[in-house]
């Protein structure tokens, strides 16, 4: 941690002092979801088991992957509003699929098998995602404005393809060969469910990119100083268009995977999904003006949201509350986010 | 006229240092932790005189106006109004005791109309509302005085730069200001517009009102000031009344006497190894080219100098070159291949590396350690298939550590916890890990002190001995003769002139446009 050296070499007297307030900060979005656990474990003797946190992970699947795809776009130093949208669209483009394709001209109706819905469906997340990246890079729209505008969009499509109905039956005809499709939702490996899987696997591989590889270099490199990132031969239309892709991609996966889980696609899905997606960024430590932030913050961000309003849940706090407790929260993360790059910084 | 008047000041006219003493600095000091930007000064500003602040780039002179204005607050030391130890929290706690500052960058808010730029934050208020109409008045005035012929409802974006530096002066004289601070006024000004500043300057003591001046043009501050206050290295190295100095005095005490950046190096000057022809850049808002048709060649192991005023072309010269910015015409060839069509970074991949001006803005990227910004401009020479390889960067960081000599407690410090000095030795280490074949350096002195010049271009004439060519541009005469084997002078996108090492101060200074006379 960058915060953490400077103190380090700026004051070595209060360094003791200090110490154990820094790690707290630092590590305060681990502390917080200890907390969490300790809290409702004692309020309720059903919240530390393993079943209950194992299905409390499966709901945090979906809010974490959109995370991932909305923390790069963060660290890029812009936003994505219209990961919520996206979301919708996937899951109800993959219903239609699974409804069956008609094709007018040549009067037949195509089923594609479920692993077909499920990568045309990333491709058209991917795509959306591209159309923001676009926006953003080349016709330089505020990646707020431009993504407000997709949100609005893609929700629009999602309605009228199904004219604002639902695709209730998911499940495939075993006569067609598409059956499979609840897999992602409901199938378990060694009892741990396929999201919460699918979740690790993304969140392993976006940690390695951000970490180690050159394009996650480029990324911090370009949301800390876009003109020194250029300067320097870092192609960052190239990194921001791509930051956008994956989003769309991940919002797509979250689709599919929330599809799954209720085996039924509705166009009015994962509305106000994108403010929790970028809440579980900032709790995780990253910040909004972009170059700061990493996989594993942005995890723990998630699952303090998802832990946190699913403990209420058992407990038997009224829904308005969790509101105002998740918000709270919110506020807090900023608070400490300011007091560390506040502090950390030298201009 | 706000404040007390002592009528004591009032009768010792004659002799300026008599005067009464209206703000003093005592043993001020400023520290951004290990970076010590001013150490111990003393000064006195005397009532109705102009105090004249000289020094270089990253003297300190800015720190200290900055602590004369409110804006920060001194680490150690006090200042002294009317004989009274004061310390301002903040700008406008020292505007309501008369201490108003004309900043360098300027402070207006482009969409607001003039009027309403001068009136920021502190609105006439009638009884229904902001008096606008009083405002337009005062504001009228305020120009004529100036003799700026300023509509006050124009938005100040549609100003020129000269005349935004005009509204900026007339908002710090419409507050009645005892002491005015005037941070480089004349930086953006033409020769009239300086001309009637100074006549406003010569005005406002004559009512009584203290200027503290800043500016490069030592001649220019010289027919105004009446006392002179140099620093060098934050430490102040000079204090003494306009009679007992000359340019000659300033410059030695602003320099020290043993400058020296050293002198072109021997070096084997082999092929060309850039050569511009017939580059044109046009202004994007119109008006004449930015660069105008032109041609220069620098060979290998050779090191040129480009001199100019502000506005030359410099930057957009150097900026071209390196692919930021598109040339409409003209060829950038590069060890006998066309380039002007690549990308940065294909240009950065062919060897040809610059070092931007703006540190802060183009050089650094602030979130990231001292390492990573090392590391930064060539990332594709440590990764191997999808991964960096964490062992060649730290081999790659250690070597640029130790080549431009990064004084840090280690790679994995904040990029922020440097002195200015080093965080421009890491920004030139970013591209000479590069392995260039040309470096351009674009004022690569701005705002470091005399030793880290020193080393950074002690390292360049290294540099070239080994074959590299090294083309850096500045606007400060001494630097042009110091390691450039050639000095090419810039004025309006041209070339007006080109000297070998032997050339006098005088002759640079003459072909680049600056009034030598003045």
């Amino acid at each position: 941690m960058s915060a953490a050296t400077t103190t380090a070499s700026a004051a070595d007297k209060k360094k003791a002092d200090f110490s154990i307030g820094r790690l707290l900060l630092e590590g305060r979005a681990f502390f917080a979801l200890i907390a969490i656990i300790v809290v409702f474990s004692i309020l309720s003797p059903n919240y530390l088991t393993i079943s209950n946190l194992l299905i409390m992970s499966s709901h945090v699947a979906i809010y974490g992957i959109l995370a991932i795809g909305m923390l790069l776009v963060i660290l890029n130093g812009g936003i994505d509003l219209s990961v919520g949208s996206i979301l919708a669209l996937a899951g109800v483009s993959a219903g239609a699929m699974m409804q069956g394709l008609q094709i007018d001209a040549a009067g037949v109706i195509l089923y594609p098998p479920v692993w077909a819905v499920v990568i045309l469906t990333c491709v058209l997340g991917a795509l959306v995602g591209a159309v923001n990246g676009v926006l953003v890079s080349i016709f330089k729209v505020p990646a707020f404005v431009a993504t407000l505008g997709v949100m609005y969009v893609a929700r629009g499509v999602a309605l009228l393809m199904t004219n604002g109905l639902t695709y209730n039956n998911l499940s495939g005809r075993p006569e067609l060969g598409n059956t499979g499709f609840d897999w992602l939702g409901f199938n378990r490996i060694a009892g741990v469910p396929i999201s919460v899987i699918v979740l690790a696997v993304l969140a392993i591989l976006g940690g390695l990119m951000l970490s180690r590889s050159a394009f996650g270099r480029w990324l911090y490199a370009s949301g800390g100083n876009e003109r020194a990132a250029e300067l320097s031969g870092v192609p960052t239309r190239r990194v921001k268009i791509t930051v956008y892709t994956l989003s769309g991609m991940l919002s797509a996966i979250a689709g599919l995977v929330l599809a799954s889980q209720l085996t039924s696609a509705g166009p009015t899905a994962g509305v106000t999904y994108e403010l929790t997606a970028i809440a579980a960024v900032v709790i995780g430590g990253a910040a909004l003006t972009g170059g700061r932030g990493t996989m594993r913050g942005t995890m723990l961000g998630a699952f303090v949201i998802g832990f946190l309003s699913d403990g209420l849940v058992i407990i038997g706090v009224s829904s308005y509350w969790q509101t105002v407790f998740t918000g709270a929260v919110i506020v807090l993360a900023v608070l400490l986010n300011s007091l560390q790059y506040g502090g950390g910084r030298k201009r | 006229m706000s404040g007390p008047v002592n009528a004591a000041g009032e009768m010792t006219q004659d002799n300026p240092d008599a005067r009464e003493v209206v703000l003093a600095a005592r043993n001020v000091a400023k520290s951004y932790g290990q970076v010590h930007a001013l150490k111990g000064v003393n000064f006195d500003i005397h009532r109705g005189q102009v105090t004249t602040l000289f020094g270089e780039n990253g003297a300190g002179k800015s720190t200290l106006m900055k602590i004369l204005s409110g804006v920060i607050q001194p680490t150690g030391g006090e200042i002294i109004l009317d004989g009274q130890p004061v310390s301002f929290s903040n700008s406008t706690e020292a505007r309501d005791r008369g201490i108003s500052i004309i900043h360098q960058e300027l402070s207006l808010a482009p969409n607001l109309s003039v009027r309403d730029n001068i009136f920021m934050g502190r609105e006439i208020m009638g009884s229904t509302g902001v008096d606008f109409a009083e405002e337009e008045r005062q504001t009228r005035k305020l120009m004529e005085e100036l003799e700026e012929n300023i509509d006050p409802l124009t938005p100040v974006e549609e100003l020129r730069l000269g005349q935004q530096q005009i509204v900026e002066i007339a908002r710090a004289l419409s507050v009645d200001s005892r002491i005015l601070i005037m941070d480089e006024p004349t930086s953006a000004l033409s020769a009239s517009e300086v001309e009637v500043l100074f006549k406003v300057i010569r005005d406002l003591t004559a009512q009584g009102v203290s200027i503290v001046y800043i500016s490069h043009h030592l001649e220019e501050a010289l027919t105004i000031t009446d006392h002179a206050v140099v620093l060098r290295d934050g430490n102040m190295t000079a204090y003494a009344p306009r009679a007992e100095i000359d340019l000659e005095w300033i410059v030695r005490n602003m320099v020290g006497e043993n400058y020296d950046l050293g002198s072109p190096p021997d070096t084997d000057m082999g092929q060309p190894a850039l050569s511009v022809r017939n580059l044109t850049l046009p202004d994007p808002a119109g008006g004449f080219n930015l660069v105008d048709g032109l041609s220069l060649d620098v060979r290998a192991g050779e090191i040129v100098c480009i001199y100019g005023l502000m506005g030359a072309g410099r930057t957009e010269l150097l900026e071209t070159c390196a692919g930021r910015l598109r040339a409409s015409s003209g060829e950038i060839v590069l060890e006998g291949k066309e380039i002007s069509h690549l990308s940065i970074a294909e240009r950065i991949a062919r060897g040809l590396a610059l070092v931007p001006e703006d540190r802060q803005r183009d050089g650094l990227v602030q979130t990231m350690s001292v390492g990573q910004n090392l590391s930064l401009a060539s990332i594709a020479s440590f990764t191997k298939g999808l991964f960096t390889q964490r062992r060649a960067e730290q081999s790659l960081i250690d070597a640029s550590i130790r080549e431009v000599t990064v004084k840090t407690s280690g790679p994995t410090a904040a990029i922020g916890s440097l002195s200015g000095g080093n965080q421009q030795k890491v920004v030139i280490g970013k591209m000479l890990a590069t392995k260039p074949r040309v470096i351009m350096l674009d004022e690569p002195s701005r705002g470091i002190d005399i030793g880290a010049k020193a080393e950074v271009f002690r390292l360049l004439s290294e540099e070239a001995r080994q074959g590299l060519a090294v083309i850096y541009s500045t606007s400060e005469v001494s630097e042009c003769l110091s390691i450039a084997h050639r000095i090419i002078v810039m004025h309006k996108g041209r070339i007006s002139a080109e000297f070998d090492s032997n050339v006098s101060k005088e002759k640079i200074m003459a072909a680049s446009g600056e009034s030598v006379a003045a």
